[in-house]
């Protein structure tokens, strides 16, 4: 899922300093799972907001929703009716939900949420990254652990000299990602697959060929 | 055992101090409480086995909320205490009301809205 976290309320009230009436919206996806902007959460931001505003002796009104998905235009489309007399939309999902909300409505829309990475949770309250987006899996060669984002070079014949007793040069607290395929291929019996020298890899698929796109024709309707 | 304890002092009752939501404790502050305590059991006595403690880690999240919007964590507290203390809750609420009488009403007190400005509209679930 993707992981995201909340930003100073200081920070997300600069942002609407000059509103009156605002909508929160939360979404019921990824940033539920990671606690960051789901019902829950979208409530607390507006109560805080709210209590805020009105020390500040600037009352604010707050309209809370939270939506199946931010990132699905049916969603979005549902939200017009709750938008339109807001001043500005408060937006709780990943960077993808705020961009959804912009396009599809004529408001100031902004984030409350910094969307940090992909991940999973470790155990509850713990996230962490596990893949990099890069568009072409590579973790069959590699044991089911990414190097492109868990070694902090990315490299793909590692470990790097800095490895030092299973940890990455740039934090004791730091796996390395190459020492755990190391250990992992050799419990499983297949260290000669590592002997494989891996060419550069292709990063046209990955960030650098630009914005991407998945389509998929079979699957449109009409 | 019939104890006095500050009058001022309103009970809502909870399953387990582990079903406390922040949302809770937000509403009775943005409602114009002057300040909450929790009341969980004694800490290794939780039918849930660890209800009091995940009660403690989120009033120590209000708390730190509290002060970022200027509300001011020390308005809330979380004690724990067993049952059978009937005293000791008393004494506590006498000393959470001598606390909060020294800070001074609720800081919402006189300002802004009568109605707290929130309008839900329910959503997924
Ligand atoms: S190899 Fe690429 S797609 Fe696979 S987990 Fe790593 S970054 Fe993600
Ligand atoms: S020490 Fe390991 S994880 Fe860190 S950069 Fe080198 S190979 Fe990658």
């Amino acid at each position: 899922m993707i992981i995201a976290q909340q930003k100073p309320i200081k920070d997300i009230a600069a942002m609407v300093s000059d509103c009156r009436k605002v909508a929160l919206i939360g979404c019921a996806g990824c940033v539920t799972v990671c606690l960051s902007g789901g019902e829950k959460e979208t409530e607390i931001l507006a109560s805080a907001m709210r209590m805020m505003r009105r020390l500040e002796g600037k009352p604010l009104e707050t309209v809370t929703f939270t939506a199946t998905r931010q990132c699905d235009p049916e969603y979005v489309d549902a939200l017009e009716g709750l938008v339109k007399d807001v001043d500005a939309v408060i937006s709780l999902a990943c960077g993808v939900g705020v961009q959804y909300l912009a396009e599809r409505f004529d408001k100031w829309v902004v984030p409350a949420l910094n969307t940090n990475f992909i991940g999973g949770s470790r155990v509850h309250g713990v996230w962490e990254e596990k893949c990099g987006l890069c568009g072409d899996c590579i973790l069959h060669k590699t044991g089911g652990i990414c190097p492109i984002i868990r070694c902090s070079k990315s490299i793909l014949n590692g470990p790097c000299g800095g490895s030092q007793y299973g940890k990455c040069e740039i934090s004791k607290d730091v796996d390395c990602a190459w020492q755990l395929i190391y250990d992992r291929m050799k419990k499983l019996g297949r260290l000669d697959k590592l002997m494989e020298i891996q060419p550069a890899k292709d990063w046209s698929t990955s960030r650098d060929g630009g914005p991407r796109r998945a389509v998929r024709e079979d699957v449109m309707i009409g | 055992m019939r104890l006095q304890y500050s009058p001022n002092v309103r009970i809502v009752e909870m399953t387990c101090s582990g079903n406390i939501d922040h949302r809770v404790i937000l509403n009775a502050f943005e409602e114009g409480a002057d300040g909450v305590f929790v009341a969980g059991c004694m800490e290794g006595d939780c039918h849930f086995l660890k209800g009091n403690i995940r009660a403690k880690k989120r009033v120590h999240a209000v708390k730190k909320l509290l002060d970022e919007i200027g509300i001011g964590g020390e308005r809330l507290e979380m004690y724990n205490l067993s049952s059978a203390q009937g005293s000791r809750f008393a004494e506590i609420a006498d000393e959470m009301t001598a606390r909060i009488r020294e800070l001074g009403p609720n800081p919402l007190t006189g300002v802004g809205a009568a109605c707290c400005g929130c309008s839900k509209e329910g959503g997924a679930k």
